[in-house]
């Protein structure tokens, strides 16, 4: 019957149908490492810097932003006062907001958006940085920095055309190199679904340059769990297009496709369940085995995770255990393991761990409190392990989906799909590439800096914060 | 010169599965690159050249002239791997193994896949004699007519497929009618094959649960495990199954017979230095092998007791007894071989197989028997089993084949 309904709807005269009912073809997003059709515009605002610095680093020459000033405004035919209008769509805005200290300086954020929120090209980016409210003295100031963060959710959400907004929050002792990886992920169609969504970035740890390439990966072994479909496959993929040497992990029963991707990207397979109690230590010895006893993993990225969805008001301990122990408990076994840096095939020093959380752990979702209990738990370990070793150079971030278009969602019956795939601000559900992209860009040894955070690819959904 | 060894590094195969289910679309080829592909990915050799690929298959189309290397084709090998078809009945698989050992050994190759397939569902159908005639005179008629005619002389019987019975030519008996004069002739009763049976089940249900086989299989066609594998069946309900071999006094039935089987499996064998260059677990050596065969078409001798004829002969030539082995790996083409075979042993006087050591994983009634891909089941298990035994641990595995032939080998952990 969802079926039917779904044949109807995208049909010729079903799509005339459901764009008057305001669900329009979504806009396509630009993807993968491609920068912007049109120009850079940067405003840095009065005690600023950086972002230049940055663009520079990066080879990118940002042109000047138009200004909303009463004297450059022009009538339209009705006499209304309009803001100046772009000759040529930009196709970004970097938004340098770290000088920013008190209430009347956001009125300078205004004078720069107004212009520029109809003429961005489609999947257009403003990028706004700012400093970090705990790096600012004052009331006013830390007011402030607080503002920025409403103004770039908004701007998200009144964008159109696939177009996102996203905050980087500079940590003191920032320089250009720390900032490099995110800007270019930002600029980049790499960071399509994520949208309204702000950050931190703090000094590198690691002694890497900070400079970014397409081939970040190179020589570097990643580790990436539940790879034989859906998100994990396109983790791996696109690691492996970043040069990366895949180890891919799943269960013993979905062997044949983990083979096929493993094969696909000359990596190879190891067949496991990450709830073993010695799981870690058969990822080491996989790794060892197969790159040699001086080999290290770069990068390892929990990606294997279940569902098992009861309201509680019918959920056994059976049911609440299993998405515990696969989604967070088997996670947390396995770091401890790999974290002894001197065992052959473990993490290297100055490796890189990625949880996969959910938005649902972050708003919580009926019958899902197994399910979220786990994803919260992710963006919580994944914080305080940041902390916990604050003093080694290894970066533990997380990522939490919103809604992304794989088999395991396409069961969901059509309409209520739809819904999911309608309640953001890009108006359509994400694709495995998003989530992938974004925990590639987490894990880039240019990305020292980015450690304790966890990103939301989910096209800044309605749900949550 | 210094010493080559050749060790068993790995091995995969695909769930095995009764003829006629889950893989009924699935040629020998399909079967033969999955069971390659899941041990490529299991040791990253994707885009790697493996010095050869050595298999065969039993049941084989005349378009599988090239089966092997075909499939190293359609697989994720270094198309520059060549490859090559062997046949030897049910010993297809041990032969393959031993042909790649002999190989490294002489320093021809370092790294060499080894194994067999097998489809009884995609069996090739035989046209019955009468039929065959007449398409042949048929094809050689100049005019539409005699072609008609030729096959006037075809009879309804004729049109009938021959079934893929393995049969043998000479004394015109299948494999089990053959075995049941074995059973009869010694004396293996009816509880006897059916106790060895449960265990076989028993010990392979095991296995499975102990996540033995988790790098040993690589699921196929979305099937994850054995399927032939009865982990519930007792004594009574195999008490219950009618004889199917042996008349109505027989005592093999479908329980203690193996099924016919769709499956394919394959080794990793590498020179040994070569092995720890490249950080591989080096399982086992491949030590020695031994093939022998019965005058089974007079009557005077059994046709699948070859190994007891093989075995003395292998442990002679390397001063060992049967206590010499922690492991012994005896294919269970059906429960009254085994049985028939240890009994033969015994009145031979090579000795006395502990049964404690006997096919402890479990063995052919358990996993089925696609017949050229056992070799490789049995060698990637026992291999896996001495290297968990530790070093020094010897394995004896034995093979009977149609022909009455046997092919028997020995494997040492390291
Ligand atoms: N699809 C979405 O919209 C969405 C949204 C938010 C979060 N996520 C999260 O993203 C991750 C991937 O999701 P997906 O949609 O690709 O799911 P999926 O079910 O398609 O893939 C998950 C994979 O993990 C494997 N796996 C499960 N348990 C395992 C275990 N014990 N050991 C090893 N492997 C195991 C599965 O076999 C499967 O291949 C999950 O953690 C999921 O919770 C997905």
């Amino acid at each position: 019957m969802a079926g039917v309904l779904e044949g109807i709807l995208t049909s010729p005269i079903g799509r005339k149908v459901t764009a008057k009912a305001g669900l329009a073809e979504p806009p396509r997003l630009r993807r993968g490492r491609v920068m912007p059709a049109g120009s850079v515009a940067l405003a840095t605002l009065p005690g600023g810097g950086i972002a230049g610095q940055v663009l520079d680093a990066l080879g990118i020459s940002p042109v000047e932003p138009l200004l909303d000033l009463p004297e450059h405004r022009t009538d339209d035919e009705k006499g209304r006062p309009q803001p100046p209008r772009y000759e040529t769509r930009p196709g970004a805005l970097v938004v340098d907001a770290t000088g920013v200290r008190d209430i009347a300086q956001l009125e300078l954020l205004r004078q720069v958006l107004r212009p520029v929120m109809k003429a961005l090209e489609k999947s257009g980016r403003i990028i706004f940085l700012a400093t970090e409210a705990d790096g600012v003295d004052g009331l006013e100031a830390k007011a402030a920095a607080q503002a920025i963060d409403g103004i770039m959710r908004t701007v998200g959400k009144e964008l159109r055309g696939g177009s996102t907004a996203n905050l980087v929050l500079l940590a003191p002792g920032v320089v250009p190199a720390d900032l490099a990886s995110t800007l270019s992920f930002l600029l980049e169609g790499r960071s399509a679904f994520v949208s309204g969504q702000a950050w931190r970035v703090a000094p590198r740890k690691d002694a890497h340059d900070g400079s970014v390439s397409a081939q970040p990966f190179a020589d570097r072994i990643v580790v990436v769990t539940g790879a034989a479909r859906g998100i994990g496959a396109a983790i791996a993929r696109t690691f492996h297009r970043d040069g990366a040497r895949l180890v891919v992990v799943d269960v013993p029963a979905a062997g044949e496709g983990l083979a096929k991707v493993a094969n696909e990207l000359r990596g190879s397979a190891l067949q496991l369940d990450i709830t073993a109690p010695d799981a870690g230590a058969r990822i080491a010895d996989h790794v060892a085995r197969v790159h040699g006893p001086d080999a290290r993993i770069w990068a390892m990225v929990h990606n294997a995770g279940i569902t098992r969805d009861r309201m509680l008001a019918n959920l056994d301990e059976k049911t609440w255990a299993s998405v515990l122990d696969v989604n967070l408990a088997a996670e947390m076994r396995i770091n401890a393991v790999l974290l002894d840096h001197d065992r052959p095939g473990a993490l290297a020093p100055d490796g890189r761990i990625v949880g996969v959380a959910s938005t649902s752990g972050w708003a919580g979702n009926k019958g899902q409190s197994n399910y979220a209990a786990s994803k919260a738990g992710v963006m919580g370990l994944v914080r305080a392990m940041a902390d916990d070793l604050a003093d080694g150079h290894v970066a533990t971030n997380g990522v939490a989906p919103g809604f992304i278009e794989t088999e395991m969602t396409g069961k969901i019956p059509y309409v209520q799909r739809e819904v999911f795939r309608r309640v953001n601000s890009l108006s359509q559900g994400g694709q495995p590439v998003d989530v992938a992209e974004t925990i590639a860009y987490l894990c880039d040894p240019a990305s020292g800096g980015v450690d304790g955070q966890v990103i939301r690819v989910c096209g800044q959904n309605m749900v949550g914060r | 010169m210094l010493e080559r060894h050749a060790v068993i590094v790995g091995g995969n195969r695909t769930p095995f599965v009764k003829a006629g289910t889950a893989y009924v679309q699935a040629s020998n080829q399909d079967m033969l690159t999955a069971a390659i592909d899941g041990l490529v990915a299991r040791f990253g050799l994707a885009g790697q050249k493996v010095d050869e690929v050595v298999a065969g298959a039993v049941l084989k189309h005349t378009r599988d002239f090239n089966l092997t290397r075909e499939s190293v084709l359609g697989s994720a090998l270094d198309p520059h791997t060549p490859a090559v078809d062997l046949q030897q009945a049910c010993g297809t698989g041990l032969e393959a193994v031993i042909y790649a050992t002999n190989k490294i050994r002489l320093g021809q190759v370092t790294t060499a896949i080894a194994g067999g397939v097998d489809s009884a569902s995609d069996a090739p159908i035989v046209v019955r004699e009468g039929l065959r005639r007449a398409l042949l005179k048929a094809s050689h008629a100049r005019k539409p007519v005699d072609r008609l005619k030729a096959f006037a002389a075809v009879r309804p019987a004729d049109l009938l497929p021959v079934p893929p019975a393995v049969v043998e030519s000479r004394t015109g008996l299948s494999m089990g009618e053959s075995q049941a004069l074995t059973t009869k002739n010694w004396g293996i009763t009816r509880e006897a094959q059916d106790e060895l049976t449960l265990a076989s089940h028993q010990n392979m249900a095991r296995a499975w649960d102990e996540g033995f086989f988790d790098d040993l299989v690589t699921p196929f066609l979305s099937v994850g495990k054995d399927k032939i594998l009865r982990p519930q069946t007792t004594m009574e309900a195999l008490a219950k199954l009618k004889p199917v071999f042996g008349g109505s006094e027989g005592t093999m039935t479908a329980g203690n017979s193996t099924a016919l089987t769709d499956g394919a499996a394959v080794v990793l064998v590498a020179e040994e230095s070569h092995a720890r260059a490249q950080n591989w677990p080096v399982l086992a050596r491949v030590v020695d092998a031994q093939v022998a065969a019965s005058d089974y078409v007079t009557g005077n001798e059994d046709l699948l007791l070859a190994g007891a004829r093989a075995i003395p002969e292998l442990l002679d030539r390397n001063g060992l007894s049967l206590d010499d082995f922690a492991l012994i790996e005896i294919h269970e083409a059906f429960a009254s071989t085994v049985l028939a075979t240890l009994a033969a042993l015994e009145k031979n006087g090579t000795g006395t197989v502990d049964r404690a050591k006997l096919n402890v994983n479990g063995s052919s009634l358990a996993a089925g028997h696609p017949f050229a891909a056992t070799g490789g089941r049995i060698v990637a298990s026992l291999a896996k089993m001495l290297a968990e035994r530790g070093s020094g641990a010897k394995g004896l595995v034995s093979i009977c084949a149609a022909g009455g032939m046997a092919v028997t080998a020995i494997l040492e952990g390291v």
